[in-house]
């Protein structure tokens, strides 16, 4: 059975100790829908290992297993290569993994395993910083984001470098299938996630999911601004099959709606608009997001 | 297959498992997670279309499809967040303060 | 192949691998453990061996892709050395909190810095702490035969840890010995095909493994975890009772007579023992030949089994003995050398305690000569030294 297109199914149980409001909890939901029951989790430390399993308990109803932060890669590796030894290679091999353990501390581990071609699915649930530990930046922090190791102050603007292209890089690893997806677009991670882990080799899918803690933003509102994200084109929705970039949205700079829309919502990007409006970043912020969605359009366009 | 009835043990009289290894039944909902909620999701039936927004987007996945295709919070682990209020098309879901 | 050989004791190792038949090895390469896994790479392509061999992008990778494999329900192998070992080291106690029964060979070589590819003992004795079964060989026929016994032991259900071998790396590794190669048959017969008996990953029974422990279990756990370490001591026993049944000694010198913790070398009536761990045994036990030749009471105590600590095996081999000289390949800077400090706890209890003294030998792969041996003899004979004493 389906609901817009979602298997009723769930394998990540409700009792689950996630902030009320979390959007990693719902991209674990969608992901495991997309995965199904021949599925085995690997996962890394952080928030969703620590809010789904405290012993004697369990929030899973699939194979599931954590070892360290930063190896998650090089697990789901053993776990590929033990299922072909086992010769049950139609086992889907997942990670599910923070941005902290996937862009930063994990990086070399799944470069490695990207280098050598485990047929598994690699889904980072990017909440944009180190959430678990308490909102410290990480590499897929965004530009101006006030954390707690990159407050904002007289002297900082928070953030002060850009979101790491991971994505990209993945894809120079002669990945067949990497995505960008957002939980505010329920229905097309969903699809992607599910593309990705039927694609044979190692794929990509980084899911932004909003963090009401970390992002300081209202717990209703975490599927509005995964929304607005895309929208504004601070994270847009592409896929790089074999090779070739598809844009799904926006669709061209013209639909782009103004980045501050976006950044006025979270209390991460306050000190751009008070005490008073910081002008120079909100517009460097806006020709930037445009700059870079204009590069993947030509990629598109080039047939790249 | 794993004997789970074998890889149990008692040390300090707490029943634990060799490495720690557990069955994945989903065993955090013991803890009914509701408690946590200050605002409580009240769907208006004659207004909810049953389109599942709302169910597709809980980060709890405790909301419900009833026989008449309608949907429903599982109070006991709804953490009140208002995702469903916000999302659902018809607003059909309103967040009412609870009393305690 | 199969008989008797003589071959690298790194080769030693890549055959007894080869004939416990894991399902996946995961190593990274490092001096002096490169010619184990270059071997075993041949072997999988010539067909010798039907195993995933993952060639990881770092030794980190290579201990977790092996608790990758092992919590999916295959037999699983790495060999490391040095810094790998301390690149390894936080996932050495995930392994072990797990309870995973991976079988690890260690190529014993120097810490950094300064860099130094050669032998001492300051890798493994810094990963004691770890959880594993620790143990040491003084030949290569040990080192094929403990990587064989080392499998039985880890996968046994009452034990479920992961184990190291140690071997000296160029001393040992690279060293050209004869050894005795099991039948693919006897080996079989002695060690089963491996069953998960407490952890898999398999979608027709979801299990969840590497939980979070709060305050309210962690401690429990942990409690089982050392427990099942300690018990080991018996059921290291027993194997080593059956193996050394099974298959008696086919080259003179190769291996004791039949394996145990310790192996006593002319402890009977000693007054003076050394006490020591992997390849520098042997020439201890030339050395101890030519002192009891001129009438010295002198013996030598080789630990094999360093974890679980053989305490009642040294205390019964001990016994006796007026004068202990520990002579040790590593150091707790700021302490003492770790096996000084143990055997002298344990005595603590006794009765009647020996004169117990350290002496730091062969660090960064210094050759340990007769003199030196000659040199810490007369030291402890005769009463002269502090008690702790590097012999350059």
């Amino acid at each position: 059975m389906a609901i817009l297109g979602l298997p009723e199914e769930e394998y990540f149980s409700y009792g689950h100790r996630a902030c009320a409001g979390c959007g990693a909890a719902l991209a674990v939901r969608l992901i495991t829908k997309a995965a199904g029951r021949n599925s085995i989790i690997v996962e890394p430390t952080g928030c969703i290992e620590v809010v789904s399993t405290p012993y004697p308990e369990t929030a899973w109803k699939l194979p599931w297993v954590h070892g360290a932060f930063e190896n998650a890669a090089s697990i789901a590796s053993g776990v590929t290569s033990a299922l072909k030894h086992l010769g049950k290679e139609d086992v889907n091999v997942i990670v599910i993994a923070g941005d902290g353990a996937t862009y930063d501390i994990g990086f070399g581990h799944l470069s490695g395993a990207f280098e050598r071609g485990h047929n598994f699915t690699y889904i980072c649930y990017d909440n944009e910083a180190y959430m678990n530990t308490g909102i410290q930046r990480s590499g897929a922090t965004p530009y101006a984001a006030s954390t707690t190791t990159t407050p904002s102050g007289k002297e900082s603007i928070g953030k002060q470098e850009w979101k790491k292209d991971l994505v990209h890089i993945l894809a120079a690893h002669g990945s067949r299938y990497v995505a960008t997806a957002s939980i505010g677009y329920q229905i097309d991670a969903y699809k992607k996630i599910k593309r990705a882990i039927e694609t044979k080799g190692p794929t990509f899918v980084n899911l932004l999911a909003t963090c009401p803690t970390g992002w300081r933003t209202d717990i209703s509102k975490s599927i509005e601004i995964a929304k607005l994200a895309v929208d504004t084109g601070v994270f847009p929705l592409y896929e790089i099959v074999d090779g070739r970039h598809i844009v799904n949205r926006p669709k061209s700079i013209e639909e782009l709606k103004p980045v501050e829309e976006y950044l006025r919502m979270q209390g991460r990007y306050r000190h751009l608009f008070r005490p008073e409006r910081n002008e120079e970043a909100i517009n460097f912020i806006q020709q930037r997001v445009k700059e870079n969605l204009r590069s993947l359009l030509e990629h598109v366009e080039k047939g790249l | 297959m794993i004997n789970f009835e074998n890889i149990k043990l008692k040390v300090n009289d707490k029943e634990i498992t060799i490495g720690a290894v557990l069955e994945s039944n989903g065993s955090v909902s013991n803890l009914k997670t509701g408690a946590w909620r200050s605002k409580r999701p009240v769907t208006n039936l004659e207004k909810c279309t049953g389109c599942g927004v709302c169910w597709s987007l809980c980060p709890e996945g405790c909301i419900v499809k009833r026989d008449n295709g309608k949907f429903e919070t599982n109070l006991d682990y709804c953490k009140g967040c208002g995702i469903c209020a916000n999302e659902c098309p018809t607003n059909a879901i309103e967040m009412l303060m609870e009393e305690k | 192949m199969e008989g008797k050989t003589i071959m690298e004791a790194s080769h030693a190792v890549s055959e007894a691998v080869k004939s416990v038949k894991p399902g996946v090895v995961a190593a990274y390469p490092i001096t002096p453990q490169t010619h184990i896994v270059e071997r075993i790479s041949e072997f999988i392509a010539n067909g010798e061996m039907d195993c995933e061999y993952i060639r990881v992008e770092s030794e980190f990778g290579a201990i977790s892709a092996c608790l990758g494999a092992s919590a999916t329900g295959v037999r699983t192998y790495t060999s490391t050395a040095a810094q790998g070992l301390a690149l390894m080291h936080e996932v050495l106690f995930i392994a072990s909190g797990m309870r995973l029964p991976i079988g690890m060979t260690v190529a014993n070589r120097a810490l950094s810095a300064p860099i130094n590819i050669w032998n001492d003992h300051q890798d493994s004795i810094s990963a004691r702490d770890c959880g594993w079964i620790q143990f040491y060989a003084e030949t290569a026929q040990e080192c094929y035969d403990l990587t064989i016994m080392q499998f039985r032991i880890s996968e046994d259900k009452r034990v479920l840890l992961p184990s190291m071998v140690c071997l000296d790396g160029f001393t040992l590794t690279h060293l050209y010995e004869p050894v005795y190669i099991l039948p693919q048959r006897k080996v079989d017969e002695f060690l089963p095909e491996y069953k998960p008996y407490h952890s898999i990953l398999d979608p027709e029974q979801p299990l969840t493994l590497g939980p979070i422990g709060f305050p309210s279990h962690y401690m429990e756990l942990r409690y089982s975890q050392v427990k099942a370490l300690d018990d080991s001591i018996n059921i290291i026993k027993e194997v080593f009772d059956e193996f050394s049944d099974s298959f008696p000694p086919e080259i003179e010198n190769s291996r004791p007579e039949r394996y145990y913790h310790v192996e006593d070398y002319k402890l009977d009536d000693a007054e003076i023992a050394f006490v020591a761990m992997g390849s520098v045994c042997g020439t201890i036990k030339v050395m101890v030949d030519r002192l009891r030749k001129k009438g010295e009471r002198v013996g030598l105590l080789k630990l094999i089994t360093y974890r679980p600590f053989p305490k009642n095996a040294i205390i019964d081999s001990l016994r006796g003995v007026k004068k202990v000289a520990v002579l040790e390949k590593a150091i707790s800077p700021g302490g003492n050398g770790p096996v000084f400090d143990e055997i002298r706890s344990l005595f603590y209890d006794e009765m009647e305690r020996p004169e117990i003294r350290d002496f730091i030998i062969g660090l960064g792969g210094r050759d340990v000569t007769f003199m030196h041996i000659k040199k810490i003899y007369d030291m402890v004979k005769n009463d002269k030294g502090e008690g702790l004493e590097w012999i350059f």
